[in-house]
């Protein structure tokens, strides 16, 4: 279980710039929730997954995970229970690197990255299954650098990699943005199914309004750092894109917009 | 008879510049390491080189045995590389003036350790005339076993690396320079990664002025100005070089810029160029090599 307890975050603080994007903040994931994000830019969906993943420090209140309080451990240290998908596909994976290498070195996290041989052969097979999963192809390609492939291919080995070692949380940070309508409808089956098969719980922040109500446990949408809309179970399921757009236009004919 | 003199001493003077270019090409993999996988601009290498010569022209005046300077200088640019990394990672400075510090105050340390220039005497063995190194190379002149020895050190260091890098740490450390946000979702400390990167570097680096004190038998305060410099030319020669060639790896690459560098310098220097006007040569040199470079890849590289 993950929970956020009186959030409190200023950017620029003591200065003419000051803003204070959440006041009190609370928020608790159940553990095999699969919950969706929405909300306008601005209403502080992304700076929220900073403040759990230890990016960005916060000036107030508790993160914790399980019971135990994460919010003064470094983000690296965060990262050993949590896998994080980001909007960039470069972010998830090195470009330098071939497809193999990227993949052990994703299989070894947790683990020491000492002096012993990077790529362990008995387990490329592994990978290939793991590969093979996604149905683009890649098992065929280990050897060929990540950043000749495209930023879909990119961003399916990103989501694999991210979910290859045993975590506690899957942070997907508007990770189908960046790609075409197709490619962008093929990773979200894929993230799907890999939250379903790994019984992982899943935090997705998304634009796309249809994806939030079609897949995920649950939905919340986001204005000027509160919590405006919060749906589970029968509700979730029941709600339309049309629900949410409705509750979006209203925020923004609030705002001026 | 006049032309054979003269063949002999063109013949040596290839072997000497091969000699050259492959001592100095400890110093390429060194930079290959900052510049190239970590891209990280470290300027240590102006200090680390020359610290590394003096300690070595220190240690063969006080009779130390030769081949113990090797892993002494090791340690010590290792720790050359170790302050600026901390000085980096741990205190925020910026990279390019976190080098700038080290080596600063390395100057300083290098002259405290080895005074402004320090001449090993010529009865002093060094790794290219003690015992071990007679023992199997004995009867090649001067000049070859030099070459020998140089070739055997930089083949090495080389394998060394090259293995390293296909370790899970070494796998790790390409990682850090090419996508550091990845090393941080892996759970790992980019800035440890950066710190190992720097102190191998600076290791290598000190070694390359070991060697040369050897060569040379002297060490002078001003031998590290503008080593930085060279570093970067053949990383980049060699690394532009070979850039269709996938196999051929960096380090190989860094070697043999290393060579090329040093010949073109010795073709400029035959060619009656005056021995001041070298680092002169050598910015012009970089430039050159730059501006092609950046125009082969069709653009000019942020920061390059």
């Amino acid at each position: 279980m993950l929970e956020l307890r009186n959030i409190t975050k200023i950017y620029n603080p003591g200065t003419i710039r000051e803003m204070c994007i959440f006041e009190n903040f609370n928020l608790t994931v159940d553990d095999g929730e699969f919950l969706s994000i929405v909300g306008s830019n601005g209403s502080g969906k992304t700076s929220l997954l900073n403040i759990i993943c230890g990016s960005i420090p916060i000036e107030g209140g508790e993160v914790l995970i399980g019971n135990e309080r994460i919010d003064r451990m470094k983000e690296y240290k965060r990262y050993r229970r949590i896998g994080r998908v980001y909007q960039n596909p470069a972010l998830g994976t090195c470009p330098n690197l071939t497809l193999l290498e990227n993949m052990a070195l994703a299989d070894n996290k947790g683990k020491s990255y000492g002096l012993s041989r990077g790529i362990n052969k008995s387990r490329i097979e592994y990978y290939r299954q793991q590969l093979a999963v996604l149905g683009l192809g890649l098992e065929n390609k280990m050897d060929v650098k990540l950043g000749s492939l495209s930023g879909g291919q990119r961003q399916a080995v990103a989501l694999v990699m991210a979910t290859l070692t045993p975590i506690d949380f899957l942070i997907l940070d508007e990770h189908t943005a960046a790609l075409d309508p197709k490619t962008s409808e093929i990773i979200m089956k894929l993230t799907d199914r890999i939250i379903a098969e790994k019984k992982l719980t899943a935090i997705m922040v998304t634009h796309n309004l249809r994806y939030a109500v079609e897949y995920g446990s649950r939905l919340i949408m986001m204005d000027k750092g509160k919590i405006v809309l919060d749906k589970s179970g029968e509700e979730k399921k029941n709600l339309t894109v049309n629900d949410i757009l409705h509750i979006f236009n209203e925020i923004s004919i609030e705002c001026g917009n | 008879m006049k032309e054979g003199v003269l063949m002999n001493g063109f013949i040596e003077l290839v072997v000497s510049t091969l000699t050259q270019g492959l001592i100095y090409a400890l110093l390429s993999y060194g930079v290959y390491i900052t510049y190239k996988i970590l891209d990280f601009p470290d300027l240590t290498v102006d200090g680390s080189f020359p610290l590394g010569a003096a300690v070595t022209a220190v240690l063969l005046t006080n009779k130390v045995n030769p081949y113990l300077t090797i892993p002494v200088t090791l340690v010590v640019g290792a720790v050359a590389g170790l302050i600026t990394g901390v000085i980096h990672v741990k205190l925020g400075i910026r990279d390019l003036l976190a080098g700038i510090i080290t080596m600063t105050a390395l100057f300083s340390i290098n002259l405290q350790i080895a005074g402004s220039n320090l001449v090993v005497d010529r009865n002093i063995d060094t790794i290219f005339s003690a015992v071990p190194t007679m023992a199997l190379f004995g009867r090649m002149p001067l000049i070859y076993r030099k070459l020998v020895v140089s070739l055997i050190i930089a083949l090495i260091f080389k394998l060394l690396l090259d293995l390293y890098f296909k370790t899970k740490n070494g796998l790790l450390l390409r990682a850090v320079g090419d996508n550091s946000i990845l090393v941080t979702t892996l759970a790992k400390d980019k800035g440890v990664v950066k710190i190992i990167g720097l102190v191998i570097s600076n290791a290598l680096i000190a070694l390359s002025g070991c060697i040369v004190c050897h060569e040379q038998r002297s060490f002078s305060s001003t031998m590290g100005t503008g080593q930085v410099v060279f570093g970067l030319a053949t990383v980049i020669i060699g690394t532009t070089l070979f850039k269709k060639f996938d196999f051929v790896k960096g380090t190989t690459a860094a070697m043999i810029g290393s060579i090329l560098y040093k010949a073109c310098i010795q073709v400029a220097i035959s060619l009656g160029m005056p021995a001041n006007l070298l680092k002169l040569v050598t910015a012009v040199l970089f430039l050159i090599i730059l501006v092609l470079g950046s125009y082969q890849k069709g653009m000019v590289k942020k920061n390059a």
